[in-house]
């Protein structure tokens, strides 16, 4: 048992770093209907961001930067991919998405050269060693599900109080009476594109925090990680989302811990397959039927 | 008069959906080579009558007979033996579940059309009718693939090709479906639901958006094909000329439950079908 | 009808007419060229492509289900061909962390023991690629039943999953003696000359194109117009679903060990999602149900990504000298670029969902000369 706390510690912290960009998933597709694949990428940006910052610039310019770039970069997608196929069926929204995803890949590629780019100046405070049950871990680990939580109550709040967050859950509903109704679906849309390109770059700086190197792939398997997060807890449901992400981050650590980390990923999509065969609606999620 | 045969019996069907009940102990019959209507207010669950028929929906309580055996028997289960609110609850305790996937009873011999047209968008007329025959070929993907099946395939490429005769269009034949105009879509959906060889035409509201000229033309369109492929047709409609004109026997629902059953003369002179449907009097 | 008659067997002609110039371009372009040279090397990977990207076409665009698990069938064909057919004593070698693996065996070898070198090396491959087909088949037989009942979005999520789960599987360990392990399978029979692939690839697009146009063919695509529709017109949609999955799943495991033969040397690292996509983006661009489309689109892409755009990457291209821009990368990053445009504006991609044929060239000229003329006689004909 002893030897499974540090798993069980980075399982939590994973689970929170996953809840971060799982919701960012779960938000686009309440909306759009849309797996937005380009996302695990905007987090591969903001962590090669944010290498680049921390090594160039004092750390109170370099993290709003990495969050702004990000922000930016999460709402020029959506307003430049995803906008023009308002109308067009999803399969055309979902080979966007992916293009997106790929062209993403392949600029960065281009500019890094291909290379890793090593986490030089990992930021400070966070990533300080420290003990807890005996076991030694950065800072991050434990600042990771805590500040997660707090941003999850944040948005909630955002979302159930504020008339733009009336706005998204109403178009989560029913997009085009909502649109009826007189909510600027644009500005909605964007918006739930800039949150979670928000939380995808708090979660990329804790994340890469923890790892040597930001390669052109990373944001790959965290991404598909949390989107299977998101689909456990139940699409479209934040609370689903943030449970989802921690199930997967400790069953992905226990399973490392057991020894068989060469099946980590294969478990997770696993889980996705067997819950998407036997409740497809995951955790938190609502049934939807077609009419006939 | 001589004992008539049912095709379609429904006893007792009742479908729920969540706490509303959709149709409620609905029991009727339909003789063979009958036209027989359903008729009810917008939301009086005809559709849905006849989405459990065709197996789109699992009824949850009752029991469809198609030709004296059933097709479809329920009973309420998992969470509906609580929320369950119908009637005969016990009657089918004890029976064997039917749930039929709808292919299954197209296969039998019940075709049908959609309220809201369903044809193949991205085929042609010809190719919309031939492939409703796909059901009834005995080629296998192999046979099929390596055209090891010519003769059939010829076979009911000609058949196509009459049934597109018959409806008038054959000139249509390589036009995609739905650049048709919209009668000529209806008549096409109804040519599609007769490649599969049915005995028993469900027509869900087959005069929807038709002028009364149109109307008339289609009710004669509906006693002709009949007469010729020995069908019998039940059909939802609300044009009242038609189903007045064209049926012999009507039901009408209000609210999931069977209010009156019989002859148009009948039925438009009942109190409660007045009050229920033609309450603009 | 006599015309619609005389057109489809002028079709036939020119096709096989084609056909023949085809196939005498290439014996003369394999026996001019050596066998490695680039153009030898788009055209094999360009055939295999298509074959992959065609076998894609049938399932996302015959039968509109979205799945992305085309890599996981794929690296199941990739590797039964490479573990059915490599020499035996070629074996320790290539397994030497497992001590020569445990299949003792190679196809090749087997058949050229009593059919001579040539044509029993030939046969050995083929079997060895039939049984990595029917392999990627049976896999996708046993995972479609629960998998294929998910919808559109769920589809291709799952199947993303499966085929990452493959990958991880083939990786491990405890596999080793059979897999390699993570490290390389080589040393495999590969045909020489493109010829062969081209042959074999027409072949199997052929069965693909027969399938299409069968009574099997039109019920798929009455599942992807309208699923209700289908089945309420007796088309069992689990089955042909199903039947879709397996038969795409097959020409996608035999393209997997194309794709290895080709590549000379096999690992599971790279069968990745990023595959997928790739296939999934040359079949967008030639038209979601178009199989000349993909054909087209796959030789257009291989031979830009391999050869006609590789001086984006090395410093110079189309004369312009600029090794600042035209570095590493930059060729992907224009490929990348040139996608997107076309997923944003031309969504019908380069055939939409029409086939390539003669007579459809020959209609085409012929309507616009008749519009040319009818606004000629119109003269003000400018209001359309």
């Amino acid at each position: 048992m002893q030897a499974l706390i540090p798993y069980i510690i980075n399982g939590i912290s994973a689970g929170g770093q996953y809840a971060l960009i799982a919701i960012g998933y779960t938000l686009v597709y309440g909306i759009l209907r849309l797996i937005n694949f380009a996302h695990g990428d905007v987090f591969m940006v903001a962590g090669l961001v944010m290498v680049y910052a921390t090594t160039s610039m004092p750390l109170y310019l370099s993290i709003p930067l990495v969050l702004i770039v990000t922000v930016v970069l999460g709402f020029s997608i959506e307003r430049v991919a995803y906008k023009p196929l308002r109308s067009a069926p999803r399969m055309s929204l979902m080979i966007s998405a992916i293009g997106v995803s790929y062209l993403i890949q392949n600029l960065a590629f281009y500019l890094t050269g291909g290379l890793a780019q090593p986490v030089t100046k990992p930021i400070p405070w966070i990533s300080d060693m420290i003990t807890i049950f005996g076991a030694s871990t950065k800072r991050v680990t434990v600042v990771t599900p805590v500040l997660t939580l707090l941003l999850v109550v944040v948005l909630v709040y955002l979302i159930k109080k504020t008339k733009i967050g009336m706005g998204m859950r109403a178009a989560a509903k029913d997009f085009e009476t909502a649109q009826l109704m007189g909510v600027k679906i644009n500005s909605v849309i964007s918006f739930t594109f800039v949150v979670g390109s928000f939380l995808a770059a708090v979660g990329a700086i804790l994340y890469f925090t923890n790892y040597p190197s930001v390669g052109i792939t990373s944001g790959s398997l965290p991404g598909l990680r949390a989107f299977v997060a998101a689909v456990f807890g139940g699409i479209g449901s934040i609370p689903g989302a943030v449970v989802g992400a921690f199930i997967i981050g400790l069953c992905e650590e226990l399973i490392k811990g057991l020894g068989y980390s060469t099946f980590s990923d294969a478990f997770t999509f696993a889980l996705l397959i067997i819950v998407l065969c036997v409740k497809p609606t995951g955790i938190f999620g609502e049934k939807v039927t077609d009419k006939v | 008069m001589s004992e008539k045969e049912n095709v379609l019996r429904l006893e007792n069907v009742t479908m729920q959906f969540g706490g509303v009940v959709a149709v409620n102990n609905l029991s009727l019959a339909v003789n063979r080579g009958e036209i027989v209507a359903l008729i009810g207010p917008n939301g009086a669950g005809k559709t849905t009558a006849f989405n459990c028929i065709t197996g789109v929906y699992q009824p949850t309580n009752g029991l469809i007979e198609f030709e004296g055996s059933p097709i479809v028997r329920a009973h309420p289960q998992g969470k509906m033996k609580k929320l369950y609110a119908g009637e005969n609850a016990e009657k089918y305790l004890g029976e064997r579940t039917i749930d039929p996937t709808p292919d299954k009873v197209t296969k039998l011999g019940i075709a049908r059309t959609f309220q809201n047209i369903r044809l193949w968008k991205s085929m042609t007329v010809f190719d919309n009718v031939l492939t409703a025959k796909h059901m009834r070929t005995k080629q296998n993907v192999f046979t099929a693939t390596f055209r090891m099946a010519k003769a059939e395939e010829k076979k009911i490429r000609e058949e196509t090709e009459a049934l597109l005769e018959e409806q008038d269009l054959l000139k249509y034949k390589d036009d995609l479906a739905v650049s048709l105009p919209y009668g000529l879509q209806r008549r096409l959906e109804i040519a599609r639901a007769l490649a599969t060889e049915p005995k028993l035409l469900l027509l869900d509201e087959p005069a929807a958006g038709m002028n009364p000229q149109e109307t008339l033309e289609l009710g004669e369109f509906i006693v002709n094909i009949k007469n010729k492929y020995d069908l019998t047709v039940f059909m939802i409609e609300h044009h009242m000329d038609l189903v007045m004109s064209f049926s012999d026997r009507i039901y009408v629902i209000d609210f999931g439950k069977l209010i009156c059953e019989g002859l148009p003369q009948e039925v438009k002179n009942d109190q409660r079908v007045i009050d229920a449907y033609l309450g603009v009097v | 009808m006599k015309t619609e008659k005389s057109e489809k067997r002028r079709d036939t002609i020119v096709a096989i007419v084609l056909l023949m110039l085809l196939l005498i371009v290439m014996t003369i372009i394999d026996s001019v060229l050596p066998s490695y040279h680039i153009v030898i090397k788009v055209i094999k990977k360009a055939a295999v492509y298509s074959l992959v990207a065609v076998s894609m076409n049938l399932l996302n665009g015959f039968t509109g289900l979205f799945s992305l698990g085309q890599a996981g069938f794929m690296l199941l064909g990739a590797y039964a061909y490479a573990i059915l057919s490599i020499p035996v004593d070629k074996r320790p070698g290539v397994y030497q962390y497992f001590d020569g693996g445990i299949v003792q065996f190679s196809f090749p070898e087997f058949f050229a023991g009593f059919l001579g070198d040539t044509v029993g090396t030939t046969v050995g491959i083929l079997v060895a690629l039939l049984i990595g087909g029917l392999l990627a088949a049976l896999v996708a037989y046993l995972i479609g039943l629960p998998v294929l009942r998910l919808k559109s979005d769920y589809l291709a999520i799952a199947t993303l999953g499966f085929a990452e789960i493959l990958r991880a599987f083939f990786q491990w360990k405890n596999l080793g003696p059979l897999t390699n392990g993570s490290n390389l399978l080589k040393s495999y029979p590969d045909f020489e000359n493109a010829t062969s692939y081209i042959i074999l690839i027409g072949i199997f697009i052929a069965v693909i194109v027969l399938l299409v146009n069968s009574t099997y063919g039109r019920a798929f695509k009455a599942i992807r117009d309208d699923e209700v529709a289908a089945e309420a017109m007796g088309i069992n949609l689990a089955k042909h679903k199903r039947m879709a999955f397996v038969i795409s799943s097959f020409f996608a495991g035999i393209g997997g060990g194309m794709l290895a033969m080709y590549m000379g040397t096999l690992q599971a690292l790279s069968f990745k999602s990023t595959m997928t996509y790739e296939i999934l983006l040359v079949v967008v661009i030639g038209g979601i149900g178009s199989i000349t489309g993909s054909v087209i689109t796959s030789f257009l892409y291989i031979a830009s990504l391999e050869w006609l755009l590789r001086g984006l990457d090395s410093g110079k291209f189309l004369g312009i000298s600029a090794p600042g821009i035209f570095k590493n990368g930059f060729r992907m990053a224009v490929v990348s670029v040139i996608i997107m445009v076309i997923v944003l504006f031309f969504r019908k991609g380069i055939m939409g969902d029409k086939e390539f044929s003669v007579s459809g060239i020959i209609n085409f000229f012929k309507k616009r000369k008749l519009r040319k003329k009818t606004a000629a006689a119109g003269g003000d004909g400018g209001n359309e």
